[in-house]
């Protein structure tokens, strides 16, 4: 007989067992730390904590290559003299020594903050030295991921994406997580690997180190010392879900023929190479801030444009579709900073900082142009955060001044759903970027977790605000794609296919189980579960909904 | 007290790599490195801390001091490893 089996929400399907390995959180120092009785005593206790933290930080360093660099350096941030001197100045005035450690790297950290861009992002860092020499001192496990010997599952009350840094992605088969939603970081970490998540698991902090658990990332269960039948039970499901999942490939399509392309979501180069080898028909992201967001300047047309080549290759003919920086204050440009703002999401981002700065989006087109004339790609622009019709024309017009073919709009403002007809008659396409529509038409910040279940994609509201772009594009005849995370929920997918959606792309890794859902469904069963889903009261009820309608042959296998 | 002035090659300025490297050189020395802007209040060259907070950018002037025996030819190899970009070359 199994054990106890816990309820969470399954944000990432697949199953794995593994003993459980806790993320330790970051402990503050305590309200009632005494001041040192003897301050040479305490000093040299924290030097000692620093040494010790910077022993440990290249010990990692020497087992993860991938993330020897980082870790390297911030071993050298807890060799600094300069911090151990700080703090040991507070402890001179009174502080314990958790607290003097705290006070230091909050004065280096106020420092780099003020100086923004690239060094205030390496605060991050600082503070991470920093919890580590608190719970050295404190005599409490070290915060963050321990190195894995074998097979784990990854247990955390969140997990922060400097946390993931330093995760050994080799040994994680499973993240289960107390907090966090389906839209966290560690559902859109675990969806990019590909291994099964639970989130919302109550007392997940609490189950033992090293206890057995499967995890259902579907169901959402977790179990504890799983007993033979449930873990045969999860085996073969496995093997139904690789062989079903292997049956179909190719161009996505309804089962009676109805084409919906399926595409990637890629950030970088190294992305481009590793979607370039799978089976999809294209790209349907791809974001390129990382090209910008660490320069000091703009760089030049050639740069960017060499960078842009090596993107498009791998896709031979097949589509790119490219999202033109979006950046802004949370996202800031050392070169095109427009100043701190009260509410960055609201903003001057997006097409709104280039068009402030069209010097930007000038010379990112203009690569583009160069890398598409020497690949030969299918490279389609679109613009992020448009919410009007002149928006949309304006960024139609650069494109077509720089000699691109075609250009697009995402559509993450409700505005521009709502007035697709003529945001859309502006240009060639539109894509639904999911995620930021939900943020925008719940009015529930995409970094706030509390507010996850707010932002949950199957809120009939966000379905609704969906259903008004498509239905601007049906009426111009602009196709309307669906870039967001919700374009790789199997039964969404359906759902979206239903609205209109004529093309999803997502996490490669997802790719594979959209294309099966799309294959037991006609377009007319997609358009009865899209009504399904709209008549819904609650996100909750659509998904029920629509997953009691779907074909059972998709729910055996997920 | 020998002083050398030299502007920082690196694309992104000092930090991450390049300043990680310039500290360890500086600590490699031995001697009191120190790096500053003219008119300001130099940093501890070999402070990871002090020298990202100087936030010295690309295209900046710094100054370098230090003291002691082979204080001349320790500054000749700082310049040196400054005036290339860091920050390019793979390692």
């Amino acid at each position: 007989m199994s054990g106890d089996t816990r309820h969470g929400v399954g944000v990432s399907p697949g199953t794995a067992v593994g003993p459980v390995v806790q993320v330790a959180p970051p402990v503050r120092p305590p309200d009632d730390e005494p001041a040192p009785a003897d301050a040479e005593a305490a000093t040299a206790q924290i030097q000692a904590a620093l040494a010790t933290v910077a022993g440990d930080l290249d010990a990692q360093a020497a087992a993860n290559a991938h993330a020897a660099p980082i870790l390297k350096a911030t071993a050298m941030i807890a060799r600094d003299k300069g911090l151990a001197k700080a703090a040991a100045k507070h402890v001179g005035a009174g502080l314990g020594p958790a607290h003097a450690i705290e006070a230091a790297v909050a004065e280096y950290a106020a420092q780099f903050e003020a100086l923004g861009g690239y060094f205030a992002e390496r605060v991050t860092d600082l503070k991470d030295v920093g919890d580590r020499a608190i719970a050295e001192v404190l005599g409490v496990p070290a915060p963050g991921v321990p190195s894995l010997s074998g097979p784990s599952v990854v247990v955390a009350h969140d997990l922060a994406p400097a946390q993931t840094a330093a995760l050994d992605r080799a040994h994680v088969v499973a993240i289960v997580t107390e907090a966090g939603g389906r839209t966290s970081h560690t559902a859109i970490l675990a969806a990019q690997m590909g291994i099964p998540a639970v989130v919302q698991l109550h007392g997940a902090t609490s189950l033992e180190p090293g206890t057995t658990v499967a995890v259902d990332g579907e169901a959402g269960e977790v179990t504890l010392d799983p007993d033979m039948a449930l873990l045969e039970a999860q085996r073969e499901r496995r093997e139904r879900r690789a062989a079903a999942l292997a049956g179909v490939s190719g161009p996505g399509a309804t089962r009676d023929g109805h084409a919906v392309a399926l595409l990637a979501n890629i950030g970088g180069v190294d992305d481009a190479v590793a979607a370039g080898a799978q089976d999809v028909e294209g790209v349907g992201l791809f974001r390129t801030e990382f090209l910008y967001l660490s320069a000091t300047a703009l760089p030049s047309v050639e740069e960017q444009a060499d960078v842009y080549r090596k993107v498009l290759e791998p896709f031979g003919s097949r589509r790119v579709v490219v999202r033109t920086l979006d950046a802004g204050a949370d996202k800031p440009l050392a070169f095109a900073n427009l100043g701190e703002e009260e509410n960055p999401a609201l903003g001057r981002r997006g097409l709104r900082l280039c068009q402030a700065k069209p010097e930007l989006i000038d010379s990112q087109l203009a690569a583009l142009a160069l890398a598409a004339r020497d690949t030969g790609a299918d490279v389609r622009v679109m613009a992020p955060m448009v919410a009007t019709a002149e928006e949309a024309a304006w960024f139609a017009s650069r494109v077509a001044a720089a000699g691109l073919p075609k250009s697009g709009v995402m559509i993450e403002v409700p505005a521009a759903a709502l007035r697709s007809r003529h945001v859309l008659a502006e240009v060639d396409f539109g894509s639904l970027g999911t995620n930021d529509l939900a943020q925008y038409t719940m009015a529930a910040d995409r970094m706030e977790g509390e507010l996850s279940d707010l932002l949950d994609p199957w809120q009939p509201a966000v379905l609704d605000v969906v259903a008004a772009a498509c239905a601007g594009g049906s009426e111009t005849g602009r196709p309307v794609g669906v870039c967001g995370e919700s374009a790789g929920d199997p039964f969404l997918a359906l759902v979206l296919a239903g609205l209109g959606v004529s093309s999803l792309s997502m996490a490669p890794k997802k790719v594979a189980a959209v294309r099966f859902a799309l294959s037991l469904h006609s377009l007319e069963e997609c358009r009865a579960l899209a009504d399904t889903a709209r008549a819904a009261r609650s996100a909750a009820d659509a998904r029920e909904a629509v997953r009691a309608a779907a074909s059972p042959e998709l729910t055996a296998v997920l | 007290m020998p002083q050398r002035t030299v502007t920082i090659a690196s694309s992104v300025g000092l930090h991450a790599r390049p300043a990680a490297l310039f500290v360890e050189a500086a600590q490699g020395t031995g001697l009191d490195v120190e790096i500053g802007r003219a008119g300001e209040e130099a940093v501890d060259a070999t402070s990871i801390l002090g020298v990202m907070a100087l936030g010295a950018k690309h295209g900046e002037e710094v100054i370098l001091t230090a003291d002691g025996d082979g204080a001349d030819a320790a500054l000749e190899s700082l310049v040196a490893l400054l005036s290339r970009d860091l920050d390019a070359e793979e390692g």
